[in-house]
């Protein structure tokens, strides 16, 4: 059976009808959890810069990444982090925390197919579409800057 | 042999009885509402196995000792299986008909499964060629996240429409003979499509065959819903439930104070389900715990447990398909 018309006429219902999601508490918790992220990776780096003067700021800013990285997939190995993502939303996503977060979980979740079908297949099923975009955006982006 | 009424009801000449049944349930369910009823609470979802699915078996087969204990019987007894999960290839059915010694028919329907299989086992049941059948299904939530959507420590949020899989396994155990509820009449649903594709929302995806499988089993009955005791669905959630009952008044069939939901009961507001339980183990711990349990005690004469499914993969959601919904019912009466 097909009716076009009919369905219309529910999915119209049923959009009326759904419960929103509420927009300003979800973004003062994502703006409040994303910003305490980057504060965090601020004192990170100025900590290195304050223990460690010979360090460039580049180096500390890889440093500083590196960390960050670190203590997400540790969080989400203690179970925390996802904690952290049903209060936070998009502001424990975007942060570079929210990256290790999705390489560390699928690495967990399929950790009993074994380490190479597990493991390894499934690590970037999440992240694998962020690292594709990442790499078509820079390709883009270096000829760009090769003609101009 | 059962008789036909009108377009897609069976009505058996000889009601398969209902003498035993056995629920069990993961951490978070044993909060909920039915806490009281379940015959298993589990401590650890994990069970003591070393996966998830492992443990989905796991509670399927504990499901089915407490049934065959429930109803004094040994496995030697059992002469069918049958059985469904929500994993590929219902790999947790197959796998615990492995340590049965009987016939096996594993069957797919989603999450109105265990409708499906108590329907199929009431039918089969009237031939007379059984004497006893058993009937189990379970989902648990790990599982079905990892196959459906994403990994457990993902740090995502869900929509509001979503709902939760629950963790839990049913057994009934058929019997031609014995003096237990007793299932009527079967009637098994159309598949209804109204377009829906939102993966998260469920509810509305399966409200349409729940309506036409109510709506086609009171016209083939000649009955109204006033006439049952109480009209249960089975994962339809809160949201779902409310859509049905539009759906059904527009109709012309009034839902009142006798339609409940096992999705929507499953939880408290505060266990942050949203919409509320689903999973082809909701409908079927429910209605082998309190359903059963209210049918035998004489507190409902007369019932209509028709479990909802929605059935899509991962596969067909992804290159765009919509959600068929199925619904299956079943009237059940009191000893």
């Amino acid at each position: 059976m097909n009716d076009i018309e009919r369905d219309k006429k529910y999915n119209d219902y049923v959009q009326a009808k759904i419960p929103k999601t509420k927009n300003f508490p979800t973004l003062i918790y994502s703006y409040l959890v994303g910003g305490i992220i980057c504060l965090l990776g601020q004192g990170i780096h100025d900590a290195i810069l304050a223990i460690w003067p010979q360090v460039t700021q580049e180096q500390a800013n890889v440093w500083m990444l590196i960390v960050l990285i670190f203590i997400a997939s540790f969080l989400t190995g203690l179970g925390l982090y996802d904690k952290i993502g049903i209060f936070a939303g998009g502001g424990s996503i975007v942060p570079i925390t929210g990256f290790s977060n999705s390489i560390t979980s699928p690495a967990m979740e399929y950790k009993k197919e074994g380490i190479i079908f597990g493991i390894c297949v499934k690590m970037f099923s999440v992240a694998g579409p962020v690292i594709v975009n990442g790499v078509v955006i820079s390709f883009i982006i270096g000829l760009i800057y090769l003609f101009i | 042999m059962g008789k036909k009424l009108g377009k897609q009801t069976i009505m058996l000449d000889h009601p398969a009885k209902i003498i035993g049944n056995f629920s069990i349930v993961g951490e978070k369910e044993g909060q909920g509402n039915f806490a009281s009823y379940f015959d298993m609470i589990l401590k650890d979802d994990k069970y003591g196995q070393k996966t998830y699915e492992k443990a989905e078996k796991k509670m399927m087969l504990e499901a089915i000792k407490g049934c065959l204990h429930k109803a004094h019987l040994t496995t030697s007894q059992v002469e069918l299986y049958l059985a469904g999960d929500l994993l590929n290839q219902i790999i947790s059915a197959s796998f615990s008909a492995r340590e049965l010694d009987c016939s096996y028919l594993g069957i797919y329907g989603a999450c109105s499964t265990m409708s499906e299989i108590l329907g199929i086992g009431a039918l089969l049941m009237d031939t007379g060629a059984y004497d006893h059948i058993l009937c189990a299904t379970g989902s648990h939530f790990t599982t079905a996240e990892r196959q459906y959507r994403y990994p457990l420590e993902l740090g995502n949020q869900r929509p509001p429409t979503s709902q939760w899989t629950i963790t839990g396994a049913g057994a009934s155990m058929l019997s031609k003979e014995g003096n237990a509820p007793k299932i009527t009449h079967v009637t098994f649903g159309k598949v209804m499509d109204y377009n829906i594709k939102d993966v998260n929302n469920m509810g509305a995806a399966m409200a349409p065959a729940a309506m036409d499988t109510l709506i086609t089993l009171f016209q083939d009955t000649h009955t109204q819903p006033k006439d049952y005791d109480l009209i249960v669905t089975g994962d339809l959630g809160k949201l779902g439930s409310e859509i049905l009952m539009d759906l059904m008044e527009n109709k012309g069939y009034t839902l009142g104070k006798n339609y409940a939901d096992c999705g929507q009961m499953m939880y408290t507001n505060n266990q942050k389900t949203y919409q509320g339980g689903s999973g082809a183990g909701c409908s079927a711990v429910v209605f082998n715990s309190y359903l059963v349990d209210k049918l035998k005690k004489k507190e409902y004469k007369k019932i209509i447990f028709a479990a909802t499914g929605a059935l899509l993969s991962t596969t067909s959601s992804q290159q765009g398909e919509s959600i068929p919904g199925i619904c299956h019912a079943i009237i059940v009466e009191g000893a």
